[in-house]
């Protein structure tokens, strides 16, 4: 029984960092249809920055407020230097264009921050709290109330506010979106700023247990691009149960079958699941009218 | 005389006045950027110092060395390309780098094609066995690594290991190696298990071992981050069992990542570079060592690492087989280099012969503890 908690544990630790970087895809995804590749590279700024921040002596949170203020301006810069002037291209292209971001957002971590591994404290110690037999670290909570009160800000985001309907709106159709008065440029900058702050709050929040290199991005983008196509993208719901879901499979099937396969067992359920599913989990319907 | 003609025939009076000037051309790829940055980036600064340090001591045999320094970024394909230009554009006369096992096979192909000596910088055996007449190598073999850990491991009575293996190049390599010499050594692998080198937890895997019957010590065959977690993920369990972690971590940011507390009593192998204040004074390696770290950490400001530690030692076996060959022409320079006896470097004693292009044996590895968040020898 206690080796299954553990295995739980485990699986939610992984599938909270998952989640946190699944949910940054939907904003953007939800306002453009764009998937942004340089989501992961949100999420190592998140961790660096902070790290920088903390090293040069200020106090945690207020190193990690900075690191997501500067992430977000990022993510501002990005949409107006890289995806407004390529406005009117193919969504194709304009995922081309994160894949470019990505990698020059790497190429200057590295230059700025080092080729070192980083980390900073965690919230709350490193004692780690015992259930049943099993441990889980406190830094796993932050994690996991991260995922969900982002997951809850999100769904109130777009089910509640003018906002997000309008973000909602322009992904839909941009010119009837602009008909009804809505500024798309605005939208489109804000969806950018938004996912780039989730995604430096989900790199500061994770790097106290996955720590962080310049390199890291492309290996979060990856794993919270696969939960967000399980839970369906563009769908909070599905990103957040997306990420959790492939977290909790791979530690499964590491506790139990063989951890030699599991990445393949994560991968063949994510197959099958678009197989039965091409929407994902969650993921809306489209209907095209002819 | 036309200005064109008069350039173009000074140009023919440079050209022709080019090979006069007498210098050792020496060409190096290395990986000082990408994934294996972190390794090839003290490389490249070594390689820069010690050509720096030798020409200011008046060159090798009163001849200027240059150094040609290129940066493969990991990529055995790049490296191929660096390595052709190398040996044809820049007429180097010996190559040292391959950072990687990858980039290392890669220049060596190119290298044996022209008869170029190549002393390679990576860990994986296959690189010098079989014996291959113009390739060598710096770095111990991660074949040795299991062997010091598992001759360890006999002495504190274990038989029973558990091995959790990261499944990157170095991981994957190391596990198969350990698998190899477990059976020689009486040792049972009674747990194998691995982990993705980007995975944030491996808490499921290591439960999986503390639920084994009968483990005695852990081996992890891994290196970086993910090394790192996992021991922060062994000490979250509260696990006991004697843990063995691989050379490829043997650096103080191990210490440091994962906290001094997580990993205390940890051992590995390492070399003597990492405890050059612990060495004896009639140590061998101690001068090459010492030197090394005082050089380096006195110009770059950043700690020594194991792995710029292989560039000096294979910067050192060439200019010494220079000095030593009849002429400095590829061929007498690798007939020199494989007469290499006995030069202590920072890795370890390197006597190379017709059948050994490694140099080294155990003793090349100290036995490491990590004792209050710093090494401590073991033996």
């Amino acid at each position: 029984m206690s080796e299954l908690i553990q295995f739980l544990f485990s699986g939610v630790t992984v599938g909270a960092v998952y989640a946190l970087v699944a949910l940054g895809f939907t904003i953007i995804y939800n306002a453009s249809d764009v998937v942004n590749f340089a989501q992961g590279e949100f999420v190592m700024l998140g961790g660096m920055i902070t790290w920088f921040a903390h090293e040069a002596g200020l106090p945690l949170p207020l190193a990690a407020l900075i690191a997501i203020v500067l992430t977000s301006a990022l993510g501002v810069a990005m949409n107006k230097l890289a995806i407004e002037p390529a406005r009117g291209a193919p969504v194709v292209s304009l995922i081309i264009i994160t894949i470019g971001a990505s990698i020059f957002i790497q190429g200057t971590a590295q230059l700025v921050f080092g080729k070192q591994i980083h980390t900073f404290p965690a919230f709350s110690g490193d004692t780690p709290i015992h259930v049943g037999g099993a441990t889980i670290l406190p830094q796993s909570l932050w994690m996991i109330a991260g995922a969900l009160a982002v997951f809850l800000a999100l769904w109130l985001f777009f089910s509640r506010t003018l906002l997000g309907r309008a973000v909602m709106a322009t992904a839909n159709n941009r010119l009837a979106a602009q008909l009804v008065g809505i500024n798309t440029n605005f939208v489109m900058t804000l969806s950018f700023a938004l996912s780039a702050a989730i995604g430096a709050l989900g790199g500061v929040l994770a790097t106290p247990v996955t720590l962080t290199a310049y390199g890291v991005g492309i290996g979060f983008a990856l794993k919270g691009f696969a939960g967000a196509m399980l839970g369906g993208m563009g769908n909070p719901k599905g990103a957040l149960l997306g990420g959790f879901l492939i977290g909790l499979i791979e530690a499964l099937t590491a506790g139990y079958l063989s951890s030699q396969y599991k990445d393949a067992v994560a991968f063949v359920v994510i197959l099958l699941v678009l197989f039965f599913l091409p929407q994902g989990l969650f993921g809306r319907k489209t209907t095209d009218r002819v | 005389m036309t200005p064109t003609k008069a350039i173009i025939a000074g140009l023919f009076v440079l050209a022709g006045a080019l090979p006069a000037v007498a210098e050792i051309r020496i060409g190096a790829s290395v990986s000082a950027t990408g994934p294996a940055g972190a390794l090839g980036d003290p490389e490249a600064k070594t390689l820069e110092m010690l050509i720096e340090e030798v020409n200011g001591k008046g060159g090798i045999n009163g001849e200027t060395v240059t150094l040609v320094l290129y940066d493969d970024a990991g990529d055995p394909n790049k490296a191929r390309t660096f390595a052709t230009r190398l040996i044809e554009d820049d007429e180097v006369v010996a190559i040292i780098g391959g950072t990687t096992t990858g980039t290392s096979m890669s220049i060596l192909a190119v290298a044996e094609d022209a008869g170029i000596p190549f002393i390679s910088l990576a860990g994986a055996i296959d690189i010098i066995d079989p014996v291959k007449p113009y390739t060598f190598k710096t770095p111990h073999t991660d074949r040795m690594g299991c062997q010091k850990i598992f001759a360890d491991m006999q002495a504190r009575g274990f038989a029973k290991v558990a091995i959790i293996a990261s499944t990157d190049g170095f991981g994957a390599s190391m596990q198969a190696q350990c698998k190899l010499v477990a059976p020689e050594m009486g040792m049972e692998i009674v747990a194998d298990e691995t982990y993705d080198p980007k995975d944030s937890d491996m808490t499921a895997q290591l439960t999986k071992i503390r639920g084994t019957e009968g483990v005695q010590a852990i081996v992890n065959p891994g290196f970086g981050q993910s090394a790192a977690v996992l021991a922060r993920n062994y000490r979250q369990l509260g696990m006991d069992i004697p843990f063995y972690a691989s050379h490829g971590v043997a650096s103080q940011g191990y210490i440091d990542l994962a906290g001094a507390e997580a990993v205390e009593g940890f051992r590995l192998p390492g070399t003597a570079l990492l405890v050059a204040e612990l060495l004896a004074d009639g140590d061998v390696q101690k001068p090459a060592v010492t030197a090394y770290k005082a050089a380096f950490e006195g110009k770059f400001a950043t700690p020594v690492s194991t792995f710029g530690g292989y560039a000096h030692d294979g910067f050192m076996i060439l200019s010494d087989a220079i000095a030593r060959a009849t002429a400095a022409e590829p061929a007498a320079i690798r007939d020199a280099i494989e007469a290499t006896t006995g030069l202590a470097g920072t890795t370890g004693v390197y006597t190379y012969s017709a059948t050994d292009h490694l140099g080294l044996d155990l003793s090349a590895f100290r036995l490491l503890e990590i004792r209050g968040g710093a090494w401590t020898l073991a033996e």
